[in-house]
C-alpha cells in the first residue's frame, strides 16, 4: 500500500521506517476514484433518469414524478402513429442521409489524401466550414435557396441538408484513417494480379473500414437527433426531434423516454458489434473463398 | 530507359539485361535511381521513355497486375487483415486458382521458406524475419518470370541479414527464378549477386560480375563505392605483351596489365589495401626489387591493430596516402605491429593493378556491358 499519487511520500529510494499513510495522503488517495465517479455520474445521470422515466405511469401529461413501474408505455408505443410516424421519417432521413454522405465523404476524403490537384488545399479548408457554421444560420439559408429555388419542403429536403452536413464530419473522420494507409499495400495487391477494383475490394476498404464505420455512426448519430436545420427545411413533414419539442410545450409524455431508451440500446448494439468485430479482426481467420 | 519526374531525371537513358535464372543486383548509394528502375520493370513508375521487355515481350505499358513480375517490397507490404495463408494465396486467388491447388501450393511455398505452422497468423504476430518470409513466399507463390526485391533485408537486424543473404541465395537457387535486387549495402550484393550493376544519379556506372568490379573497377566511383582503394594518377610510360608501365609524378614506375590501357597518355592506378605487402626497410634493405614485383616505398603513418589484420596508412615521399590490410599472420605479440614513422615498402604484384581510364578528374559514367541473352531488358 503506496500513495502512489504522491510517491515521494512513500516511495523514498532510502530505507524509511514503515509508518502509517498521513491523513492527508489517505484524503488524496480518493481524490480520484470520487473526481471519476461524479463525472461519470455527470454524464450517464441523466440517461439513468430518461431510462428509469420510461417505466413510469404518470398520473397527467407531465412525466415528472414517480408514480409507479410499468411497462405500458412500451406496449402502447406501437399503437400511437403520431409517435412512431416521425420516428419513421427520421429512421428514413438518417439512414438515407448517413448512406450518401459516407459514400460521398468516403470519396472525397481519399481524393484529398491520394491526389494532388489544384484547389486541394482551398477544399481542405472548405471542408470544414458546414462544421463551423452555427446550424441556425445553416438552416435559415437553406430555407431561402430552396424557397426561392420553388422547391418543396419535405423529407427529401432534410435529407439533402443532413447530407450536406454529414459530409464534412465523415470526410474528416474517414481521411484520418487515409492518412496512415500504407500505399505500398495497394502496390502489392496489384502486383500479385488484383485490378484496381479488386484492390480497393480485398484491400483498401476493408483497410478503412473501421474509419468508414466510425464516420456512418457519426453521421447517422447527428441526422437522426438533428432539431434546428430540419426545422427550417421539413415543410409539412415531420421528425421525431421535431415531435418531441412540439409535444414537450405541453408535457413530455413517457413515450419520448421509452424511444429515448430504445435509440440508447441499439447505440449500445452498435457500439458491442463494432467491438467485437475489432477483436474478431485480431483473431485469424481465413478470407472467405472468391 | 528514362523517368523523370518533373524536372529531376531519376533514371537517365539507363540499358540493362538480365539473364534468366540470374541473381541481379541494382546497387548505389540512396538517391541513384535504382529503386525507381526497379519500379519500371514492376509497372509502378511510368517509363518516360523508352520500354521495358520480359522476354520478348513488351510491357512498358502494363500495369503491374498484367506483368509476370512480383515484388518483395522493402517493408514488405503484407496486408495486415489477412493471415499469412490469405496473404500468400491472395495471388492464387485472383488467378482463380482451385482451392486444393491454393492449399497445397501455399503448403509448398511456407515449407520453402521455413515456416510451416504459421498459415493463422497475422502478420503483426511475426517477427521481421518471418514477416520477410512471408513476403518472399508471397511473391514466389506466383511462379513470376522475374522477382523484384526492394531492399528487401534492409529492415533487418544485422545478423538475421546475413542469416536471409544465405537463405535467398539457396531458394534462388532452388527455384531458378530470375531475381533482381536493390540494395545499398555492397557487401550484401557482393555476397549474393551473380552480377551488379553500380548505379550512380541515375546511370549503370559499371556492370559486371562482383569479382570483376572490385578487382577490376572502371570508374573512381565504383573502386571507392565496392570496398576500399588506392588510387595514383600516373603517365603511360610504355607497354609491352604483358604489362604497361606507368610513370608516378615523383619518377616511380609501377606495372599494370597492358590490357587495362587503353592509350591515353595519362591515367589513374589502382590496387586494393589487402593486395599490399608491407615490409619494414632497414638500413641494410638493399634497393633491389623483384622485377615482377611493384613496389612504393614509404612512412607508416598510422597503424591500427584490428584482430584479423593490421591496418596501416602509409605515405608516399610524393605525398600519396595508401590504406594496407596487412593479415596477422604472423605476428604473436605486439611487437610485430610496425611503428608510426616507421620506415616502409609496399610491394605487389602489377597483375593486382587496376587502371581507370583518363585520369581527369572524376570519371564520367561508364558503359554498361551488354552482351548477353536478355530475359529482362530496360
Amino acid at each position: 500500500m503506496t500513495a502512489t499519487a504522491f510517491p515521494a511520500a512513500t516511495d523514498r529510494p532510502e530505507p524509511v521506517p514503515i509508518r502509517r499513510p498521513t491523513v492527508g495522503a489517505r484524503i488524496s488517495r480518493l481524490v480520484l476514484p470520487v473526481f471519476t465517479g461524479v463525472a461519470v455520474l455527470y454524464l450517464f445521470l441523466p440517461i439513468a433518469v430518461m431510462i428509469a422515466f420510461s417505466f413510469n405511469d404518470p398520473a397527467g401529461r407531465q412525466n415528472i414524478t414517480w408514480q409507479g413501474f410499468t411497462l405500458r408505455n412500451y406496449v402502447d408505443l406501437w399503437g400511437r402513429p403520431d409517435i412512431t410516424g416521425p420516428m419513421v421519417n427520421s429512421l428514413i432521413v438518417a439512414v438515407v442521409a448517413t448512406l450518401i454522405s459516407t459514400t460521398l465523404g468516403t470519396l472525397i476524403g481519399m481524393a484529398l489524401t491520394r491526389y494532388e490537384f489544384k484547389g486541394r488545399t482551398g477544399l481542405n479548408l472548405l471542408i470544414f466550414i458546414p462544421m463551423a457554421t452555427p446550424e441556425i444560420i445553416m438552416g435559415a439559408s437553406l430555407l431561402s435557396l430552396f424557397v426561392s429555388a420553388g422547391v418543396q419542403r419535405d423529407l427529401t429536403t432534410i435529407v439533402i441538408a443532413h447530407v450536406m452536413f454529414n459530409i464534412s464530419y465523415v470526410v474528416v473522420t474517414v481521411r484520418a484513417r487515409i492518412a496512415g494507409f500504407n500505399r505500398a499495400l495497394e502496390e502489392a495487391a496489384m502486383d500479385l494480379g488484383a485490378n484496381e477494383w479488386t484492390t480497393f475490394r480485398k484491400v483498401t476498404f476493408p483497410l478503412i473500414f473501421p474509419g468508414i464505420l466510425a464516420a456512418a455512426l457519426l453521421a447517422f448519430a447527428l441526422s437522426i437527433d438533428d432539431y434546428v436545420i430540419t426545422l427550417f427545411v421539413a415543410g409539412r413533414s415531420i421528425t421525431f426531434p421535431l415531435w418531441v419539442f412540439g409535444v414537450s410545450r405541453l408535457g413530455v409524455p413517457p413515450e419520448v423516454n421509452v424511444l429515448g431508451t430504445l435509440i440508447f440500446v441499439v447505440a449500445l448494439v452498435f457500439i458491442a458489434v463494432q467491438i467485437w468485430s475489432q477483436r474478431r479482426a485480431i483473431v485469424a481467420r481465413p478470407e472467405p473463398g472468391t | 530507359m528514362t523517368k523523370r519526374f518533373g524536372d529531376v531525371v531519376a533514371v537517365d537513358d539507363l540499358s540493362l539485361e538480365v539473364k534468366p535464372g540470374e541473381f541481379f543486383a541494382l546497387l548505389g548509394p540512396s538517391g541513384c535511381g535504382k529503386t525507381t528502375t526497379l519500379r519500371m520493370i514492376g509497372g509502378f513508375e511510368e517509363v518516360t521513355s523508352g520500354s521495358v521487355y520480359l522476354g520478348d515481350t513488351d510491357v512498358t505499358d502494363l500495369p503491374p497486375f498484367k506483368r509476370a513480375t512480383n515484388t518483395v517490397f522493402q517493408n514488405y507490404a503484407l496486408f495486415p487483415h489477412l493471415t499469412v495463408f490469405e496473404n500468400i494465396a491472395f495471388g492464387l486467388r485472383r488467378r482463380k486458382t482451385p482451392t486444393n491447388e491454393i492449399r497445397h501450393q501455399v503448403a509448398f511455398m511456407l515449407k520453402l521458406v521455413e515456416l510451416p505452422g504459421y498459415e493463422d497468423r497475422k502478420p503483426n504476430q511475426l517477427s521481421g524475419g518471418q514477416q520477410q518470409r512471408v513476403a518472399l513466399a508471397r511473391a514466389l507463390v506466383n511462379n513470376p518470370r522475374v522477382l523484384l526485391l526492394d531492399e528487401p533485408l534492409g529492415a533487418l537486424d544485422l545478423k538475421l541479414r546475413k542469416q536471409m543473404q544465405v537463405e535467398l541465395k539457396r531458394i534462388q537457387s532452388e527455384i531458378g527464378i530470375t531475381f533482381i535486387f536493390v540494395t545499398h549495402d555492397q557487401e550484401e550484393a557482393m555476397t549474393m549477386s551473380d552480377r551488379i550493376a553500380v548505379m550512380r544519379a541515375g546511370r549503370i556506372e559499371q556492370l559486371g560480375q562482383p569479382e570483376e568490379l572490385y578487382e577490376r573497377p572502371r570508374t573512381d566511383f565504383v573502386a571507392g563505392f565496392l570496398g576500399v582503394s588506392n588510387l595514383i594518377d600516373a603517365d603511360v610510360a610504355g607497354r609491352d605483351e604483358r604489362f604497361a608501365t606507368l610513370r608516378l609524378d615523383g619518377g616511380t614506375l609501377l606495372r599494370a596489365p597492358a590490357a587495362y590501357v587503353n592509350g591515353a597518355p595519362r591515367v589513374r592506378l589502382g590496387v586494393r589495401p589487402e593486395k599490399l605487402r608491407v615490409i619494414a626497410l632497414n638500413d641494410d634493405t638493399g634497393d633491389s626489387v623483384d622485377a615482377d614485383t611493384n613496389a612504393l616505398d614509404g612512412t607508416v603513418l598510422d597503424a591500427s591493430y584490428i584482430g584479423v589484420s593490421t591496418q596501416y596508412l602509409v605515405e608516399t615521399p610524393d605525398g600519396h596516402k595508401l590504406t594496407v590490410y596487412a593479415q596477422n599472420l604472423e605476428t604473436s605479440g605486439a611487437g610485430e605491429v610496425l611503428a608510426d614513422g616507421q620506415r616502409v615498402r609496399l610491394t605487389w604484384k602489377p597483375q593486382h593493378t587496376f587502371v581507370i581510364g583518363p585520369a581527369i578528374g572524376p570519371m564520367p559514367a561508364g558503359d554498361a556491358e551488354l552482351e548477353e541473352e536478355p530475359q529482362v531488358h530496360a
